[in-house]
């Protein structure tokens, strides 16, 4: 056979931007009929951009994609899914209203006419009973009503049922991330069966013991590029680790506020996440910057807001004893409010000290914002401008302004530099730093590694557990990878 | 389980109460007679319904069935061609207001409030004044006495099931209301969510034309502000009907139960509850707000 026919799918020079962000830069991709390739890097590294490429559901800006050695100038959804490529996407993409026969009609245009139901839920059925055996699934079953696992299973079962469109690439995002030991196992199993019977797939997995067992190829993404692509068997964890992360050292801020704080300083506050099993909790002190690290969605913002609402209310296993603000990190929807100026936007958690009677004394608030339009730097002409005038980077200035101009003794900081410039990071780091030295405590939640290197302690986040604890001294990267990509025990 | 019996049980709840305070009501002429107006309220609150199913809302509905209603008592009666032609486009202008607000991601809110003005305004430039008459095929049909049962009651039922089979059973059916659930889901499984927004609408006019048509053939002369009533009752009916504002879920069968309910709660109970027609329509909010309520609480609960 042509070698060219024996790829299923390949990519060559894909590049995708996202405004000014390069979510992949120039990436050469292949699957060859009847392996299985495991796919690995950081959040951010650019593996579902480059998934939604395959998929058909994103067009690259650059580059080319053929499949089976034809080039393929319109490539979309349904282009994918008439040559046989189909993809499990991360979230799930079950509609909850339906049934699971339903649910599997959605992706079969083939399935209709009379008695539909009936070849769909067999179809459906007869997957699950191949790949999960005990499933305990009805295809009458509302997906709503069914647990999250299940849904995971279902959706599996689903991308490989086949009706009328060939089935030859799968591609399966983070499959066992809502499975148990027990199904997952099942779920890899069967795509080693799949692959030995002619098949393709793709696994994306931050379990990397997974990636390791079961694939054939492992290609690394890194920063939107592929930084390595190897066999399975040239790798070991040690190996992934350090190729995923980037193994040199980076540099640290570290010396210019190494003393270390006095551990006598007051607890400011004590939190043990809700699915904690073990004693670990997180204990901030007066004038400490805490990192919470860790893959993105493992519990930190959900612990940053229950600390938020405990302030208010008293709820168990979480001690707050000062005032606290949050600067949030979707600002769009959680932090700005559209309408107002950039004073106003400031003012609104300080409202108390701003009144004057009854009403909010506008001098005062004007006051408010001049300061902290000196103090942080916010690039405008007027504070009295609507907030959109501003760049997203100073409408974060701002945000922190809100935060650090409010009585606030603990400010909890929920991954705010995302898509902020370099030039803000910096400035926004040494405020914190300013700051933390006059005794604020700050709990900062943040998923890029060098942000860390502001923080006293790191608490790493897997599962909605804190997994590791470091210390400043201790800090590197690798590290920070291991634990939390730490397979469950 | 509880909560997809509550259509029923409102509905049931209603008829126990008119039977405990009028036992004679409950007769053939006393449905024929109290289900009166239920047939078009049924109607409309279908049409509310589809569009409900993609995760949309129509405040024109009541006004539109009003000018369906003009429309049906002048010219379909006198010039049937011009008629049929003048409904069916106004199924079309549905059908592009359906595309319009995919297409521009235009909130439905919006643009059905703004076209409730416009029905309005045509339907009074159809008849200034009250007056007209429906054709007497319409007549005949809705005056139609089948024997045993009262004719709204089977009109109930065929409606019904018509309905659900169309969009419950079908395979169609599954993407319209897949389209309410996860759109996202079906644009990544290749399904068009412009078509599905185009069929829903243009579900949503055909029924509004037949709400319009009913309405007529049961009142026989149309007015311009006759069906400004429907559109918060074709909302209620759906909610009471089990349907949710969001997620695709909805059910014609409910739809048809609520609607029924309301046209029962609205006038005859409380008639028979002696209570002043002046009080009647705070009355009848009173009792939507009790029923609402319940739903909630008891969906809460088995959640």
């Amino acid at each position: 056979m042509l070698e060219a026919n024996t790829n299923i799918i390949r990519l060559n020079g894909a590049e995708k931007h996202f405004g000014a962000v390069r979510a992949l830069n120039g990436v050469d991709f292949h699957v060859v009929s009847g392996e299985c390739v495991g796919l690995v890097g950081h959040n951010g590294a650019g593996k579902s951009t480059l998934m939604h490429m395959v998929a058909g559901t994103l067009r690259p800006d650059g580059g080319e994609i053929a499949v089976r050695g034809n080039a393929e100038t319109e490539y979309s959804v349904a282009r994918a899914l008439k040559l046989g490529i189909r993809c499990v996407f991360q979230e799930l993409s079950l509609c909850p209203n339906l049934s699971i026969a339903e649910n599997t009609r959605i992706n079969h245009p083939a399935l209709t006419g009379f008695g539909w139901r009936r070849k769909a839920a067999a179809l459906i059925a007869a997957k699950l009973d191949e790949i999960f055996p005990d499933h305990g699934i009805s295809a009458d079953d509302v997906a709503g009503d069914l647990s999250i696992g299940r849904r995971q299973m279902v959706e599996v079962a689903r991308a490989f049922t086949v009706t009328r469109d060939p089935l030859d690439l799968v591609i399966l995002d983070e499959p066992t991330s809502s499975l148990d030991a027990h199904t997952a196992g099942q779920l890899l199993a069967f795509v080693r069966r799949f692959v030995a019977s002619g098949g393709s797939c793709i696994l994306i997995s931050h379990v990397l013991g997974e990636v390791l067992q079961n694939a054939d190829r492992i290609v690394v993404m890194r920063d939107g590029k592929v930084v390595a692509a190897d066999a399975a068997t040239a790798f070991d964890r040690d190996r992934l680790v350090a190729t995923m992360g980037g193994a040199e050292a980076r540099e640290k801020i570290a010396t210019e506020f190494a003393a270390a704080r006095p551990a006598g300083s007051p607890v400011r506050v004590r939190a043990r996440p809700a699915r904690q099993e073990d004693g670990k909790e997180l204990v901030a002190r007066a004038g400490e910057i805490i990192g919470l690290a860790g893959l993105a969605g493992h519990g930190q913002t959900d612990l940053l807001l229950a600390i938020f609402a405990a302030a208010t209310r008293r709820k168990p296993g979480i001690e707050v004893t000062a005032p606290v603000a949050l600067v949030a990190g979707d600002r769009q929807s959680d932090g700005i409010f559209p309408q107002w100026s950039i004073s106003e936007n400031i003012g609104i958690r300080s409202l108390s000290q701003l009144r004057k009677g009854l009403l909010i004394s506008p001098q005062r608030e004007a006051a408010l914002a001049e300061f902290w339009k000196q103090k942080i730097g916010i690039r405008t002409p007027d504070m009295a401008n609507n907030i959109f005038s501003l760049s997203g980077g100073n409408q974060q200035k701002a945000l922190f302004a809100r935060a650090l101009g409010s009585d606030a003794e603990i400010v909890l900081m929920d991954d705010p530099m995302r898509g902020v410039d370099i030039g803000t990071k910096l400035e926004v780091y040494e405020l914190v730093r300013e700051e933390a030295a006059k005794g604020r405590t700050f709990l900062w939640y943040t998923t890029e590694t060098e942000e860390l290197d502001n923080c006293d302690h790191i608490h790493v986040f897997k599962n909605g557990r804190i997994v590791a604890h470091l210390g400043r001294d201790e800090l590197t990267e690798e590290k920070i990878i291991q634990s939390s990509f730490g397979d469950a025990a | 389980m509880l909560r997809s019996l509550l259509p029923a049980l409102s509905l049931a709840l209603v008829v126990i109460a008119i039977a405990w305070l009028n036992p004679r009501a409950i007769s053939y002429f006393g449905f024929t007679l109290m289900l009166n107006l239920a047939i078009p309220i049924a109607l409309a609150t279908i049409a509310q319904m589809f569009v409900i199913a993609g995760n949309e809302l129509d405040l024109s509905i009541g006004t539109f069935v009003g000018f369906v209603g003009c429309v049906t008592a002048t010219w379909l009666k006198d010039a049937p061609l011009l008629g049929v032609i003048i409904l069916v486009g106004a199924i079309g202008v549905y059908a592009l207001l359906g595309a319009l607000i995919h297409l521009r991601n235009l909130p439905s809110i919006v643009v059905t409030l703004g076209m409730s003005f416009v029905w309005q305004g045509l339907a009074i430039l159809v008849l200034p004044k009250p007056g007209g008459k429906a054709p007497d095929w319409l007549l005949s049909l809705m005056a139609f006495k089948p024997p045993y049962i009262p004719f709204p009651i089977i009109a109930a039922l065929v409606i019904a099931a018509v309905v659900h089979f169309g969009l419950m059973r079908t395979s169609y059916g599954v993407i319209l209301r897949g389209s309410g659930g996860n759109p996202a889901a079906l644009r990544r499984a290749g399904w068009s969510l412009l078509r599905t927004k185009i069929t829903l609408f243009a579900l949503t006019g055909l029924f509004g034309v037949l709400s319009g048509m009913a309405l007529i053939g049961i009142t026989t002369s149309a007015d311009a502000n006759i069906g400004n009533g429907y559109t918060l009752l074709a909302i209620a009916g759906v909610i009471l009907g089990g349907g949710e504002f969001v997620g695709g879920r909805v059910s014609p069968i409910g739809a048809v139960l609520g609607a029924l309910t309301l046209a029962l709660a609205a006038s005859p109970l409380l008639t028979f509850m002696h209570i002043p027609p002046d009080w009647q329509v705070a009355a009848n909010g009173a009792i939507l707000i009790i029923v609402l309520a319940a739903r909630v609480l008891i969906s809460r609960r088995e959640r």
